[in-house]
């Protein structure tokens, strides 16, 4: 049977060989492969800036940008693709809240200068290349109200 | 108890129920705004709702996992902790930063990073709290007599929970780079290096209540901490599918996170085996109740509910849904909330001399809160295999799909409430244990 020092080994052995590996490929991606996949030569300073108000206003906390975030509120990764600028500006810069289908959005009455600057984000991030997320509905047809 | 200064460790358990019953309030008004009934929207939003309960859960946890080590590693060094006086000060802390940041949310303080919203300023000073944390736990280590294997890992994994804090500190102008550093924090930890502390406590609980020797727990212990990391570290590569990160990781999270349940099922056997194996009895039914339950409901929550949305062609529609929510619910429950509630049941005992070893109240709160627990998590998977059916696959609207859903929130609420029957119970056997006194210690 297995004795006390070989599961130590184990254990040991087992954590050191998993974190190089670990290690070796998240350099490799974050080298190669994600500025590449990002577009990071994209990131201008309105999607920097746009990313500080994402942040600072927690819109993670109600909606998901690449599939994380909260469920409250739509995906937002496509959705310059699928409503267009004016749409999301009216909805960033409304003074009371935004709430389409009676599910509320707090009221940030962003000004144009902001809303450019979110838009700039939401943009460079449905450019992203995902890896095929979000999946195509299978039946598209039901899809209505732009 | 065998050493005063662990009497500390009854303030940390404290703080961690004043906190859960927070967390509880701030679900229910999520629950509230999922279906339809949003009256706090102007005062209380649902991202500020969401931050409060899943910052609040995280300290809870914390703060009940530095009350174990309170207790736990001077008993194991045979040593008192080297400074009492220093534990109060870094309880208290903890709880003015826990404090603040709650409150910032409330005014748009925040930096809207899922699960790390603490903004910079304060995570400085959850990093000294943590060192001053430490330093008291490791500094009463080696101080000690003893260095036992099941101090060790607990130790080791909270000096590694602290390590990983730190990459989670840093500002990336690319959303990319900053989901991917945000992952080494939160999935390094929950599958893990708590999966360490989870380990160590759980040992410490089976050699107090089975009796089983010690030898033979600890080498179990080294298995199962060994399976977590080996699958666990890469495993990380799940959250890695859809985020601008390569395909590699397709291959590489999908393999070796559909082998991480097999640390939590190895727990679980672990946990079945030491109790079978005992023949010493401790009276502490309570405590074994939890006990047992953590280990297998872990299992249950986060081995597989967690594999089931794991792979990467399933992910690719899961992703981002209430299926997340689903499992997120039980596998913090089964896994983290549990092993607290159980280390407490355990503990109060010998800390306050009040032996309410084998009560109805303590039955009662186990089970509501666990079958309440269950309807939850079933309400939150029905919502989120519709949702993921009609918006992913169907291509239906978000927001149609979410008015279809609503009712499924009316049974969450329900059980949610009965949860919640359960935890007031909890609380209210922990009120009537009374505080931590000298003669617990004569008597032990
Ligand atoms: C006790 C251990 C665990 C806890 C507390 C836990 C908790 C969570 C939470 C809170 C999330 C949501 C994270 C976010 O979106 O920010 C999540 C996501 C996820 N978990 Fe776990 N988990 C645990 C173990 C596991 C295990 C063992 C597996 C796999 C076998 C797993 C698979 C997943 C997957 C695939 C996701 C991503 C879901 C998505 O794409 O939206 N989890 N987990
Ligand atoms: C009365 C009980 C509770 C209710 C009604 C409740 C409700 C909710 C709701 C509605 C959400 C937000 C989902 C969304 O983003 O749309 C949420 C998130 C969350 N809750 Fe609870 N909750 C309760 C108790 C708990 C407990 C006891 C735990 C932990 C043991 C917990 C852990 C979490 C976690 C980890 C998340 C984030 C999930 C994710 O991002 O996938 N909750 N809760
Ligand atoms: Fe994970």
């Amino acid at each position: 049977m297995l004795s006390k020092s070989q599961a130590r080994f184990f254990f040991l052995g087992g954590t050191i060989v998993s974190f190089l590996i670990f290690l070796g490929l998240s350099w490799k991606s974050l080298s190669d492969d994600v500025p590449r996949q990002t577009n990071a030569q994209n990131l201008t300073p309105e999607v920097v800036r746009g990313k500080h108000l994402w942040e600072s206003n927690n819109c993670m906390g109600c909606h998901t940008i690449f599939g994380e975030g909260a469920y409250y509120a739509p995906e937002l990764t496509k959705v310059m693709e699928r409503r267009g600028e004016a749409y999301v500006k009216l909805a960033l810069t409304s003074k009371t809240p935004w709430s389409p289908r009676g599910r509320k959005m707090v009221a940030y009455g962003f000004s144009d200068a902001e809303a450019a600057d979110l838009i700039a984000f939401l943009t460079w991030c449905g450019n992203v290349d995902l890896n095929g997320f979000p999946a195509k509905p299978k039946y598209q047809q039901l899809s209505t109200n732009q | 108890m065998k050493y005063k200064s662990q009497q500390v460790a009854y303030w940390f358990f404290a703080l961690s129920m004043l906190l859960l019953a927070l967390q509880i309030i701030y679900g229910f008004i999520m629950g509230f705004a999922h279906m339809g009934y949003d009256g706090l929207h102007n005062f209380i939003p649902f991202n500020t709702a969401r931050a409060v309960h899943t910052n609040l859960l995280v300290v809870w946890l914390l703060s009940g996992f530095m009350g174990a080590a309170y207790y736990i590693i001077p008993e194991e060094a045979e040593q008192e902790l080297v400074s009492v006086k220093l534990a109060y000060v870094q309880l208290v802390s903890l709880a003015v930063v826990g404090v603040v940041a709650i409150v910032g949310y409330h005014f748009n303080y925040w930096e809207g990073r899922k699960f790390l919203e603490i903004p910079r300023p304060l995570d400085y000073l959850v990093v000294v709290n943590v060192l001053l944390f430490l330093g008291l736990i490791l500094a009463t280590l080696f101080k000690g007599k003893k260095r036992t294997t099941t101090s060790l890992v607990l130790s080791m994994g909270l000096l590694f929970a602290a390590l990983l804090y730190l990459p989670g500190m840093i500002w990336f102008d690319n959303q990319t780079m900053d989901s991917f550093f945000r992952w080494w924090v939160v999935h390094l930890w929950v599958e893990g290096v708590w999966e360490l502390i989870m380990g160590g406590i759980l040992a410490f609980l089976l050699i107090k209540i089975t009796g089983v020797d010690r030898e033979v727990i600890e080498k179990w212990l080294y298995v199962i901490v060994g399976l977590t990391f080996i699958s666990g570290i890469l495993g990380t590569g799940h959250h890695y599918y859809y985020i601008g990160t390569p395909r590699i990781w397709l291959m590489i999270g999908g393999v070796f996170s559909a082998l991480e349940p097999l640390a939590f099922l190895g727990m679980a056997l672990f946990a079945v085996a030491m109790y079978r194996k005992g023949e010493k009895k401790h009276p502490n039914k309570v405590a074994l109740n939890w006990t047992l339950g953590t280990a297998i409901m872990s299992f249950v929550g986060a081995g597989l509910l967690g594999v089931a949305h794991t792979i990467p062609q399933v992910n690719l529609y899961t992703h981002g849904t209430l299926v997340t929510a689903m499992h997120g619910h039980l596998a913090f429950w089964g896994a983290y909330a549990m092993i607290n509630l159980a280390i407490i049941s355990y503990t109060l005992p010998n800390l306050t001399g009040r032996k309410l070893y084998d009560t109805g109240n303590g039955a009662l709160a186990f089970w509501l809160s666990n079958i309440g627990m269950l309807g939850m998590t079933v309400a939150f998977g029905v919502a989120g295999v519709a949702q993921v059916y009609m918006e992913r696959i169907m291509g239906v609207e978000f927001g149609i799909v979410q008015q279809e859903i609503q009712v499924h929130f009316a049974i969450l609420i329900a059980c949610a409430t009965m949860f919640t029957a359960g935890i007031c119970i909890y609380m209210y056997e922990f009120v009537k244990y009374g505080r931590p006194s000298e003669e617990a210690m004569l008597n032990s």
